[in-house]
């Protein structure tokens, strides 16, 4: 797979194919597979993401815990709010359902990684529900998700231990909105803005979760994450452009990781796992597990 | 959660298929997909659900564990279920009910272990094996050690590993007895620590080699032990 986004986009630009169709060929290529049958498989992630997100929003699940549980059921519910009736609280509420049956052991795709794994099924669904898009563009933008984040795991990092949330959630978010602006009709230019764009909004975010779980805030995290993927679509379709090129953003969201406290990297020694009452629930909660399980 | 930077030996992330998935149950790529893989790979060793189980956990297994369900998704993968299998969720009853008696520990295996590691020790029917693996992060693993000796096995395709007397045409041999049983070799790896000693083989085969060709490999009389380790990854 392409080592920097800024080669990908101009091979797509010279080939004159989407970023999703380049990724496809490549990855072909690359595994030796027919195309068919990478479309089957990111169809079947599609089709995971989706029965997560409705069995999500059910809102009677809980995490073992007990920490998270029943807030996208609660965000759907509420009539007032400035974003009722909105696309854009239908996606917060769908990453909040992915979450939510991610910490309670249900099943869903890590995309990138489990912990940020409600972002990109929630804007890319979310949007296809409100723009009619066939499913088929939508695993054509699982591919351009797949081509950024292989981008991110080559230049940087996917992984909280090693670069913090920014390397999960906002991987996350950076994927999901360079996907869905190539869904959108945008270039493959627009694409490589609207990575830049919203991961500029997420580097320095710390990997911080009470008792090292996949829980709080990284539910939360992942509404955010996709309110800032979805600032970062709309800015690039509008046609404004990141000065600082998106590759160069990716490296030095990889530089701030590398610069982190190993506290601020998932260990639950830092940020929010530390505040006196982060560790005190933490302490609770993980006590509760061990007796529930006997 | 978890996923390698991709200059980590062997873990090397290309694939789309690798970004967007695996298909798994919650909450963690690395605590509780890579677990239950770790445990599909014990349970191949012996070649069916352990009478008895023993795992013991070092690093990040131990501490955040429980609550990632890996204590869970290890007995799971013991079972036979795979990480995107719910029942993983129920692991520790079903093994109450199907006689798996395994027992958990936590410890600390060696300063340069991996976080994320385990050593089960299993048992079925008097086959015995004990395995030291950890988990890499994004549901990818590394089999480190298989019965006291220093293997590496990532579970991404079927694989042999081998001790024999360093001596010629070994090679020859084994890749014949394979190419007789309709295997074919992905890729092989040889290692020796002196000139004479003990050759280390991992070879990784496109098909599953069956019981049979195992029984062969193991009937030379210059090869020392051997095991099979079922495919648990990739597409």
């Amino acid at each position: 797979m392409y080592k920097a986004l800024a080669d990908a986009i101009r091979d797509a630009e010279k080939e004159k194919k989407t970023l999703a169709h380049l990724a496809l060929d490549t990855e072909a290529r690359d595994q030796g597979r027919p195309v068919a049958e990478i479309r089957a498989a990111l169809q079947r992630a599609l089709d995971v993401m989706r029965g997560a997100i409705e069995k999500g929003l059910t809102g009677d699940l809980y995490s073992a815990s007990g920490l998270v549980g029943g807030d996208a059921a609660k965000l759907r519910k509420n009539p007032n709010g400035p974003l009722a009736q909105t696309p854009f609280r239908d996606i917060l509420t769908r990453a909040l359902a992915v979450q939510e049956v991610n910490a309670a052991m249900g099943v869903i795709v890590a995309a990138p990684t489990a912990g940020g794994a409600g972002i990109l099924p929630a804007i890319l669904t979310g949007l296809a529900k409100a723009r009619s898009v066939p499913d088929e563009k939508v695993v054509d933008a699982l591919a351009t998700a797949g081509l950024i984040g292989a981008v991110v795991a080559e230049r940087a990092s996917l992984s909280g231990a090693e670069g913090g949330c920014q390397a999960e959630t906002g991987a996350a978010a950076g994927m999901a909105a360079g996907a869905a602006t190539e869904m959108l009709g945008g270039s493959p230019s627009q694409v490589g803005h609207a990575v830049a764009l919203t991961m500029q909004g997420t580097l320095g975010l710390v990997c911080d979760p009470l008792g090292g779980l996949v829980e709080l805030p990284c539910v939360f995290r992942n509404a955010t994450g996709s309110a800032i993927a979805l600032a970062g679509i709309e800015m690039a379709l509008a046609g404004i452009t990141f000065a600082i090129p998106v590759d160069e953003v990716i490296d030095v969201m990889g530089e701030i990781g590398r610069e982190m406290d190993v506290r601020y990297r998932e260990t639950a020694g830092g940020g929010l796992a530390a505040t006196p009452t982060g560790r005190r629930l933490a302490k609770e909660r993980l006590y509760q597990i061990k007796r529930s399980d006997g | 959660m978890a996923k390698p930077s991709a200059t980590w030996e062997g873990a090397k992330m290309v694939s789309l298929l690798d970004i967007i998935g695996p298909v798994m149950v919650g909450p963690s790529s690395s605590h509780t997909a890579g677990a239950c893989r770790l445990g599909l790979l014990a349970r191949g060793l012996i070649g069916g659900t352990p009478q008895t189980g023993l795992l013991q956990l070092h690093g990040s297994f131990a501490r955040t564990g429980e609550g990632h369900g890996t204590d869970k998704a290890l007995v799971g993968g013991l079972l036979g279920f795979r990480p995107d299998d719910e029942r993983l969720r129920d692991a520790l009853h079903i093994a109450e009910r199907e006689g798996l008696d395994y027992k958990f520990e936590k410890t600390t295996i060696a300063d340069a272990s991996h976080p994320n590691t385990v050593r089960i020790t299993i048992e079925l029917n008097g086959n015995k094996a004990t395995m030291l693996g950890s988990s890499l992060g994004a549901g990818r693993i590394l089999v480190q050690e298989i019965d006291g000796y220093p293997v590496e096995v990532t579970g991404n395709l079927h694989t042999i590993v081998l001790v024999a007397e360093d001596r010629k045409g070994s090679i020859a041999r084994i890749t014949g007895i394979l190419a007789e049983h309709d295997i074919n070799i992905a890729t092989l790896r040889l290692s020796r620590k002196e000139r004479g000693g003990d050759a280390f083989m991992v070879i990784e085969c496109d098909e599953e080699p069956d019981k049979k060709a195992g029984e062969e490999l193991r009937a030379l009389d210059w090869v020392r032990w051997t095991r099979r380790l079922p495919k648990v990854s990739g597409g």
